[in-house]
Formats: structure tokens, C-alpha cells, sequence
């Protein structure tokens, strides 16, 4: 390890209580895509103190600015989705009983059974299901459809909750031993990494950070974040699924994993929705090796993040995802390793501290 | 004044899966202690607390059964820090993924029960709902703490924190059939300031989800003249619409079938409309599913009465219930037992 990079190393965000806290609140609150009001509170009243610029745009992103000191610096985008999957109540029946829609990408088997918050008073209610006993070994035979699931929020709810009311599992976080367990882990662990870069934003950059919203309905925040930003390089700091279980029949091999939990940030070379640059990946790569950062490196394939939208904005932009491994996203609860996502700002900061305008010389290069 | 929604929130917060009834057993047995006249655990660890009646001896007895066992799932094989499960009691599979349980290992461990991805299953599950064998709990830990701390046979319990919903609505894991022994210790407390003649046996029996164990050995060791059975009945709702329903948050279920002496139903039907209580007649046409299935048939036979608090998403970990019907449920039995005669026997009769 070089000197420089030993100082860099000394000065790595750490993650204490008050980080803990903090990701703590953020998962708690809700931020359906499209209202994603909680969350930017948070989000405003973290940056605010210590941005340079900071301002909501049209879609509700957060954009906030923290200008390096050089004379020379690269315009560094960091884009972190504030938006969770959840619900929308979409019609009131009698009896406190309320028919809703899936906001995102939710496996129907996921909710019944379920406990849930509504609205901005976080109003609780429950998915029920028929009980089994009423039920045929037919009929269990088949998922049970939403339309045939309704959020009960008891006989005397009167007018609190109306279509168009948002709702979120109503999981609490919590430390498992190593882990963490939350819901919206995906991605209130890319939020809460990026209002730490934000404190402790290395000065031979500009760090553009776009705190995004609507990700899970099709990448849109980020595009105009993107636009307004029009930065040299971005990175989409997100949490992806961990699918690292065994196979059903104990025999084969799972290769199809993703990524592992404990095995560090996942580094993207290509995804359904982005081919990263390798500019980019390359010095990710490096760093983690330098820096002796555990890494991995993302399963190509399928999902996407920001990085889909941002790196085919104006004339392109060179862009590249890196994300806490979190398994069961989409569902109650996310599980995830503390470790992994200490190592990912360690990674994020340290790559960031060595950026120079050298990285992006020249032309998008093998 | 008994504290409800506490002495629920309490309940909940213990697990007590069928046959493994020691934590929840040690709650009911505070709760009851200054009600009752003496207390004991029964062989197969049904609690009994018997509040002694004022009636010249020899006094007759009657039997509140509640059942304090909970459903929930037992670890069956661990693999790379992640176990296999199977229910204890009826569980529909198709509301496990996603469930916040607790594993009681050598500590209790929280986890959550999670579905693997479609490639990690048999081609046959394709998007439909995956059987029990296929899922796992994670309770967050490495593999060989995991190894450490969790055992085979080991019991999971649900973890979902109770929520009040509005109209004094309760949901909830286990309400089934914490609730009737709430409306047994509202009884018990009720009959602190009443005279009545007959002893009264509080049991919170064990094992109802799984073997009927408790109340088909209780009865036999208390020998009581009759047996009110208290349980949870079905309440109209999502899923849930027609004769086996009744409204919910709307009165006291009056059970009506074989497994009830017809003198009972009707006697408690009366007491019921005295005494204005909200009730309604819940059919059972066949058997009662509750601890009366046993009750009835221990030794020469014991008449038996069912009362049902009504409760939506029965066997989920949201099962959603009235604590008006829990009210109304620990009235009805404290005003039917304190007006019971030295002789109230005679009118228990088959109609001739």
C-alpha cells in the first residue's frame, strides 16, 4: 500500500451508532415510489448543514452539491434511489377492508399474512388470508391472487385512509448478530453510504449526489438528476439480492447466486440495463485490491439500477453500479451483513479519493 | 380491573408451541395466582387454577378449558446456516415466506422464513405456491454459529409484533387462543366480587393444536360436573363469508352441534339474551375443533358448552380480533357460572 493511499484508508467514514441509527430511521420510513416525502426529509435535514448547493427538483430528487478544491476536478456523480417498493390503496370496501395495488416488483406469494403501515401517519392494518381450515388441498394448490388479498384496518377506520394512500410492510428494523435485518434495505443502504460520502466528500472532486426517486417504476429520477448534474462519471450506489441458498435437492451446485453475503461490494460489469465502462471497472477493481477491500464481483445477468437511466443521458456519460449484497429485497425484510456495507463506503471513498481526471482520459477503452 | 390489551400484549410476547407450553404457562400462572384459590401443572402441562365456589359441600365443579399451546414450526434439518422446517399445527404454507419468527435454539435467535428463488426449486413450483420442504429460515448468522446455537427439532415460533388496528381491533400471531384465556382470567376476575356456589377450574390446557393431550387429561383428573370450552371461531372477513363465519366484533359465537349438550346451548343462549350480551349461534355440524372434541368423551362424559370469540385469518400471524368479544366472551362465562345453583345439574337433561 502507498503512503497516500495509507492516509486515505486513515480517513474512511467510519460506521458507528449514529450510522446505524440513521440507516435504522431510514428504512422505517416509508417512500413509495412517487412519495418519497419521508425519506427526503431525512435525507434534507442530513445534507443540508454541509452541502454547497442543494435543491428538489420537479421529480423530487435531492440534488446536492459538495465542490472539492482542486484546481482540476472531475464532476463525479453519486446516485442513491430514496424509493422502496410497497402499495397503493386503490379502493375502500366496508368493514375497515381495503383493496390495494403492488407498487414495484412484488412476488404476490410475499403477502399474505403481513403486517403493514398506511399513510403518513403510518396507520396500522394487515393482509389477511383464509384460514386454512376453510380451505381445500386443491385450493392450496394455487397462489392466492391480490385481487383477492385486502388490507383490513379494522372495523372503525372511518375516512383516515383513502385511495391513493401509500402503504409499506410494516417491518421494524433490526441487528441480527452480523446481519441486518429491515425492510427497503434496497435501498436505504445506497442513501445512507451516499450522506456519508456527502460528510466526508474527498476534496479532489466534485461530488454531485442525487438522492433519486421513482427507481423501481422504471429508473426516472435518475435520468433528469443526470441531466441537470451533467457530470463526467457516475456511480449508482444500490443494494442487490444475495441469492447465496442452496439448491432444492441438496445436489447441485447454486451457480446462479449473484452475489454472496460477507464477500464485500458488489461490483457491476454488466447488467440488464447497463454495460459499465471499464474504465470504471477497472479502477474499482484496483482500488479494492490496493486498498485489501473484500470485493465482489456482481453475477452478469439480469436487474438494473440508476446507472440504466444515467449513462444514456445527454451525449452519455460513463457510469458504473456498485451495491451492498442484501438477500430476500422485494419482500418484508431484507437479510444483510453490517461488513459488507462498512466495505462498500470503504471502497466508494477510496476509489473516490484517487480520482483524477486521467481515469476518463482518452476514449471508453477495454 | 384486569389491564386487556396488557395482559394480551404480555401473552403474546411469550411462545408456547404445542407440547412446549413452559414460557406462556408461566405468564397465565402470574395472572392467575391472585385470582385463584391454589394453582398446579398437570402431567402433560396443562395449567389448573381452581377458584373455590361458597356452595355447601360437596360442591359441584365446573371446567373453563382454554388452550394455551400456539401453532407454529419445528427446525428439520440445518444446511449452510440456514434450516428446514415443518408446521406444529395447521399451517397453510402459502403464508410462510416473508413470516418474522423466532428460533428458540440454545438462545432465541430472530430470523425470518424465507423463499428461494424459482432456480433454486424443482421446475414443477414455476411461480405457484412452494411447499414447506422448500423453505428455509435465517436467523442472520454464520454457518457455524448457526451449528452452535440451533439443533434439530428445535421450535420456531412466530415474531410478528401485534398491532392495534382501529375499533379496538387487535391483530396478531397466536391470538388463537390467547384470547379465550384473557376472557378466562376477565372471568376470574369477574368472580372475585360475586358469591357462586360451584368450584370453578380454570385450565389452560396444552397440546390442542397437535394431540387434544390436555384436554383429555384434565378433565379426567378434575372430574367436573360440565366444561365451558373457550376458542376462537371463525369471523366474516376476506376468504371467509359464508355459514361457518360469523360477524366480527358482534357478540360471543354460541357453539351448536354434537359436541355441545343441547341444555347448555340453551341455557347460555338464555343467559346471553338476559343479560343483552351481543351472540350469535355458531354451527358445527360435525366436530367442534376445540378442546370439547376430548372434553366430552373423558371417562362416563361430560356435557360441554363452546363459546367462540370470533377472529379473522385464523393460523396466520395477523389473526385479527374484537377485545369488545373478548369482554363480552369473560362476562357471559363469569354471569353464567355465578348463577349456577347447587342444582343447576338437574336442568342439564336430555328433553324426553
Amino acid at each position: 500500500m502507498t503512503e497516500k493511499l495509507e492516509k486515505t484508508t486513515q480517513k474512511v467514514p467510519q460506521i458507528g451508532t449514529s450510522q446505524i441509527d440513521l440507516l435504522e430511521r431510514l428504512c422505517n420510513a416509508t417512500a413509495v415510489s412517487g412519495d418519497e416525502h419521508e425519506v427526503r426529509q431525512i435525507v434534507l435535514e442530513e445534507i443540508k448543514p454541509i452541502a454547497d448547493d442543494i435543491k428538489v427538483d420537479a421529480l423530487g430528487n435531492v440534488l446536492a452539491t459538495k465542490l472539492g478544491r482542486g484546481e482540476v476536478r472531475v464532476r463525479v456523480m453519486l446516485a442513491a434511489h430514496m424509493d422502496e417498493i410497497g402499495f397503493m390503496i386503490v379502493k375502500k370496501h366496508d368493514d375497515g377492508l381495503f383493496e390495494f395495488d403492488r407498487v414495484g416488483g412484488i412476488d404476490e406469494r410475499q403477502l399474505p399474512g403481513k403486517s403493514v403501515l398506511v399513510g403518513r401517519e403510518h396507520l396500522p392494518g394487515v393482509i389477511g388470508a383464509k384460514p386454512i381450515h376453510m380451505t381445500t388441498a386443491d385450493e392450496r394448490k394455487n397462489k392466492i391472487e391480490v385481487s383477492a388479498m385486502r388490507i383490513d384496518l379494522g372495523p372503525e377506520i372511518g375516512d383516515k385512509v383513502k385511495p391513493g394512500d401509500r402503504a409499506t410492510f410494516a417491518t421494524r428494523f433490526e441487528i441480527l448478530g452480523p446481519s441486518i435485518r429491515a425492510k427497503a434495505l434496497d435501498n436505504r443502504f445506497g442513501v445512507a453510504t451516499l450522506i456519508e460520502l456527502c460528510k466526508h466528500a474527498p476534496d479532489n472532486i466534485d461530488l454531485l449526489a442525487a438522492f433519486t426517486v421513482q427507481e423501481e417504476v422504471g429508473l426516472r429520477g435518475a435520468r433528469v438528476a443526470a441531466y441537470t448534474f451533467d457530470p463526467h462519471m457516475a456511480i449508482a450506489i444500490d443494494s442487490t439480492p444475495a441469492y447465496d441458498l442452496p439448491h432444492w435437492d441438496d445436489e447441485d451446485e447454486n451457480d446462479r447466486y449473484n452475489t454472496r453475503l460477507d464477500a464485500g461490494p458488489a461490483i457491476y460489469v454488466m447488467d440488464s440495463a447497463t454495460i459499465a465502462d471499464r474504465r470504471l471497472v477497472n479502477w474499482l477493481l484496483e482500488t479494492a485490491q490496493d486498498a485489501g477491500i473484500p470485493y465482489q464481483l456482481r453475477q452478469p445477468g439480469g436487474g438494473g439500477t440508476d446507472a440504466g437511466a444515467i449513462h444514456k443521458t445527454r451525449t452519455g456519460i460513463p457510469s458504473i453500479s456498485v451495491s451492498v449484497p442484501a438477500r430476500y429485497a422485494h419482500s418484508a425484510a431484507s437479510i444483510a451483513r453490517r461488513d459488507d456495507w462498512v466495505n462498500t463506503l470503504r471502497l466508494l471513498y477510496t476509489a473516490l479519493s484517487r480520482v483524477t481526471p486521467e481515469l476518463l482520459a482518452g476514449e471508453r477503452r477495454d | 380491573m384486569i389491564d386487556l390489551m396488557a395482559l394480551l400484549n404480555k401473552m403474546l410476547s411469550a411462545s408456547g408451541l404445542s407440547g412446549f407450553e413452559g414460557p406462556i404457562r408461566e405468564i397465565i400462572h402470574e395472572a392467575w395466582e391472585p385470582l385463584t384459590d391454589e394453582l398446579s401443572v398437570s402431567k402433560i402441562g396443562s395449567l389448573h387454577g381452581l377458584k373455590v365456589g361458597q356452595g355447601e359441600v360437596p360442591r359441584r365443579r365446573v371446567l373453563i378449558s382454554a388452550h394455551m399451546d400456539a401453532i407454529g414450526m419445528m427446525v428439520t434439518h440445518i444446511q449452510d446456516g440456514l434450516m428446514r422446517i415443518t408446521e406444529v399445527g395447521g399451517i397453510d404454507h402459502r403464508i410462510l415466506p416473508g413470516q418474522l419468527v423466532t428460533v428458540h435454539g440454545r438462545e432465541a435467535l430472530p430470523g425470518m422464513v424465507i423463499q428461494p428463488p424459482a432456480y433454486l426449486l424443482p421446475e414443477s413450483v414455476g411461480d405457484g405456491p412452494i411447499e414447506m420442504k422448500y423453505l428455509f429460515v435465517d436467523v442472520g448468522l454464520r454457518p457455524d454459529v448457526v451449528n452452535e446455537k440451533v439443533r434439530v427439532g428445535d421450535t420456531v415460533s412466530f415474531a410478528q409484533a401485534p398491532l392495534e388496528l382501529s375499533g379496538e381491533a387487535l391483530a396478531g400471531h397466536t391470538l388463537d387462543n390467547r384470547v379465550s384465556v384473557a376472557a378466562t382470567t376477565l372471568c376470574l376476575d369477574a368472580l372475585q366480587n360475586r358469591l357462586h356456589d360451584w368450584d370453578v377450574w380454570a385450565v389452560a390446557s396444552a397440546q390442542e393444536e397437535e394431540t387434544l393431550g390436555g384436554a383429555l387429561t384434565s378433565p379426567f383428573d378434575l372430574r367436573p360436573d360440565m366444561a365451558i370450552v373457550i376458542d376462537v371461531c371463525f369471523a366474516q372477513g376476506p376468504g371467509s363469508s359464508d355459514w361457518r363465519s360469523i360477524p366480527f366484533g358482534e357478540g360471543v359465537g354460541l357453539g351448536y352441534g354434537p359436541n355441545i349438550h343441547p341444555a347448555l346451548y340453551q341455557a347460555f343462549e338464555e343467559k346471553a339474551k338476559s343479560l343483552e350480551i351481543p351472540h350469535h349461534r355458531d354451527l358445527m355440524p360435525k366436530m367442534s375443533g376445540t378442546d370439547a372434541m376430548a372434553i366430552q368423551i373423558v371417562a362416563e362424559g361430560i356435557p360441554c358448552m363452546v363459546l367462540g370469540i370470533p377472529l379473522r385469518y385464523m393460523h396466520t400471524p395477523v389473526e385479527t380480533v374484537s377485545l369488545k368479544d373478548i369482554r363480552r366472551a369473560g362476562r357471559l362465562m363469569a354471569e353464567f357460572i355465578a348463577d349456577l345453583k347447587p342444582d343447576a345439574l338437574d336442568q342439564i337433561q336430555w328433553e324426553e
